[in-house]
């Protein structure tokens, strides 16, 4: 079966950009228009990010955003409500990333289940390695959603293997050693980390962590990557236009339609 | 086969994947490193020649009397640095230096864990960082300067609540970054595996010693052990010997404001989730949110607790109960004026919950506290809330 990430990786012809927004930053009907907004701008993926109060894989940007809706009131219901009301008009894939403790709190099926139900595509955990994968993963297939699990530059041969074995959707591959935000440049190693992880696995290889520009984009995407991931970078522009609706949306889609350009 | 990084179903190493590595190299040091005889000469010499061990196990007369039973004190106040921590530290910082690490970073929230690493740091000859939250370091002004001139820089913390819970993840993401030359020296038995073994085994000094003290003036074993349980390790530490005897063991945790108010008594009043890599008891709302925890203590102030606490509070082997402010500040007092000894805020609640397990006991039983530091630290701190009553 081919999930709909997989289908947008075949059938897209070019490398694909995965946008990341926070469900309820700032509040939920923003997060909204923001995740229709990115789509219209070019992003092919929507990773929406269900906010963890001690998020410890995320740096300030993020962490400011996580601040911001938990603020709002965002739990997993916003999470299910927004994919449910975005996805009664799109068909863009959506990958939900959180932290273990709020899908151990909802229960693993029951949270794997409702987001199968409101329309999600993968979901990833950034805390959850290989070792406590197996509940997670087995409950991602249940219900037809893709585990998507991450590579990192201190992954073993021995481990990438088994972490592609057991993968669905992409690799999410980690793309510093360190947590997440917008840097200067990429990482040299990156290129080659790229390289062999791609030599090893059937699935896609999405670089995330660290990319904010479009020249990243091309850079990355020259090393053989089949799309990037872009939080820090899109989530600066809310927190730089709080309180401005208009400047807001047209900040984020800004930001998108830049690194689009970069893939098209 | 059972899992080395479980204790029943809690524990685990719920970390990102860029950890994974760090983890299973720390772990192959402690299972290789850890038991030779080239770090274990080492470890004897720094724990007996420079920190000070053995600690004495004190009889007290007056307390004996007034609690009806025969009260021990294990003296970890009398360790170098003033506080059990430093067992741990240097267990972690040797075995950090052996497996060729030049940086310690640690996270503390009284501080004193931040000194004890800063001590061992300074002792090793490595580079120390300290992650503290800014709220902590405006209370503990005492510790940072003592980290500071030990050496160590003192990182603030100014995300989330600004408490040990935060400054743990500032740690857990510098480590992220600095994987290949730093050790993150964690201070309790919590965190992802090995670490909640791998303290447990440097703090069981506490109670190995504990057993051949109490065997060499009683002749036996004791009825009774109380120690209080913020993250766990000093109870781990002197109970790991008699988990398999017949002595009844107590856990004091932070009762704060008492059964309607603000807490961190994380197995008493808690549910099990992951928070820092384990899954253990937690403070949490209904979606999993971490919640902020509450004690007149900084030491006992954290959501989570070590995760074979978890285990042995499902399991009844160990009997946890809270201990309010108000309580742990009456047995603050008590001890210093009824023995001449200013206990930690943090082990005044294992005073507290010691007197209530001793109207329990018969006058010729054995009742252990462990000491587990020294109140040097909170003697502003207690002036200032009790100012005229002193």
């Amino acid at each position: 079966m081919t999930s709909g990430i997989g289908e947008a990786f075949s059938g897209a012809g070019r490398p694909l950009l995965v946008a990341c927004l926070v469900a309820g930053d700032p509040d939920e009907r923003t997060s909204l228009d923001l995740m229709r907004e990115a789509e219209n701008c070019g992003a092919d993926i929507i990773e929406l990010v269900m906010p963890y109060s001690d998020p410890v894989a995320d740096g300030p940007v993020m962490q400011k955003a996580m601040q911001r809706a938990l603020g709002a009131g965002t739990t997993p219901d916003t999470l299910f409500s927004l994919i449910r009301d975005f996805r009664a008009g799109s068909k863009t894939p959506i990958l939900v990333l959180t932290y273990a403790n709020i899908v151990v709190q909802r229960g693993i099926e029951t949270f794997y289940r409702e987001a199968a139900l409101a329309g999600a595509d993968g979901i990833a955990v950034a805390d959850v390695p290989l070792e406590e994968s197996d509940p997670f993963c087995r409950a991602a297939r249940g219900e037809g959603v893709d585990p998507v699990l991450f590579v990192s530059q201190t992954t073993s041969r021995e481990r990438l293997e088994r972490i592609v074995s057991g993968a669905g959707g992409f690799l999410y591959l980690v793309a510093v050693l360190g947590v997440t935000g917008a840097r200067e440049r990429i990482d040299p190693r990156v290129i080659g980390h790229i390289r062999a992880v791609k030599a090893a696995s059937a699935l896609p290889v999405v670089p995330g962590f660290g990319i904010g520009t479009a020249g990243q984009v091309r850079e990355l995407v020259r090393a053989g990557a089949d799309g990037v991931i872009v939080g820090s970078a899109i989530v600066r522009e809310i927190e730089r236009t709080l309180g401005e609706p208009f400047a807001m949306k047209e900040a984020v889609g800004g930001k998108v339609r830049e690194l689009a350009s970069a893939l098209r | 086969m059972t899992d080395p990084s479980r204790f029943g179903v809690y524990g685990g190493r719920f970390v990102p994947e860029t950890l994974m590595a760090a983890l299973e190299e720390l772990e192959q040091g402690f299972r290789t490193i850890v038991p030779g005889n080239e770090f274990r000469e080492e470890m004897k010499y720094y724990l007996h020649e420079y920190a000070g061990r053995k600690t004495p196990l004190t009889f007290c007369r007056n307390v004996s009397r007034d609690f009806g039973c025969r009260v021990y004190l294990k003296r970890e106040d009398l360790l170098h640095s003033g506080a059990h921590k430093l067992n741990n530290a240097l267990g972690q910082a040797l075995l950090a230096k052996f497996m060729g690490k030049h940086r310690l970073i640690a996270e503390t929230g009284a501080g004193q864990h931040g000194v004890a690493t800063a001590i061992a740091g300074a002792v090793l000859g490595m580079q120390v960082d300290v992650y503290m939250g800014e709220e902590d370091i405006r209370r503990q002004g005492l510790n940072v300067s003592r980290m500071k001139m030990l050496g160590a820089r003192v990182l603030p913390v100014s995300s989330g609540s600004r408490t040990l819970k935060d400054a743990i993840n500032e740690a857990l993401r510098d480590w992220v970054t600095n994987v290949a030359t730093t050790h993150y020296l964690i201070g309790s038995v919590v965190g992802p595996h090995p670490f909640p073994t791998m303290v447990r085994d440097f703090q069981t000094v506490i109670g190995n010693e504990t057993r051949d003290q109490v065997m060499e003036k009683e002749g036996r074993l004791p009825d009774a052990i109380v120690a209080c349980v913020g993250g766990g390790s000093n109870a781990i530490g002197i109970f790991t010997p008699f988990l398999g005897e017949d002595t009844r063991l107590f856990g004091a945790e932070a009762g704060g404001e008492g059964p309607e108010g603000r807490h961190g008594a994380t197995l008493c009043r808690g549910r099990p989730g992951v928070l820092h890599g384990t899954y253990t008891y937690l403070i949490q709302d209904a979606f999993g949110q971490i919640l902020e925890s509450h004690s007149i203590s900084a030491g006992l102030d954290y959501p989570g607790v070590g995760p074979e606490h978890s285990f042995l509070r499902d399991s009844g082997r160990v009997s946890y109960h809270p201990v309010t402010d108000r309580e742990a500040l009456d047995a603050f007092l008590y001890l210093s004026r009824s023995e001449g000894i200013i206990p930690a805020l943090e082990s005044a609640h294992a005073v507290s919950l010691a007197e209530k397990v001793a109207s329990g006991l018969e006058k010729d039983d054995v009742l252990v506290i462990n000491l587990s530091g020294r109140g040097d630290k909170d003697v502003a701190q207690v002036a200032s809330m009790t100012g005229d009553l002193l």
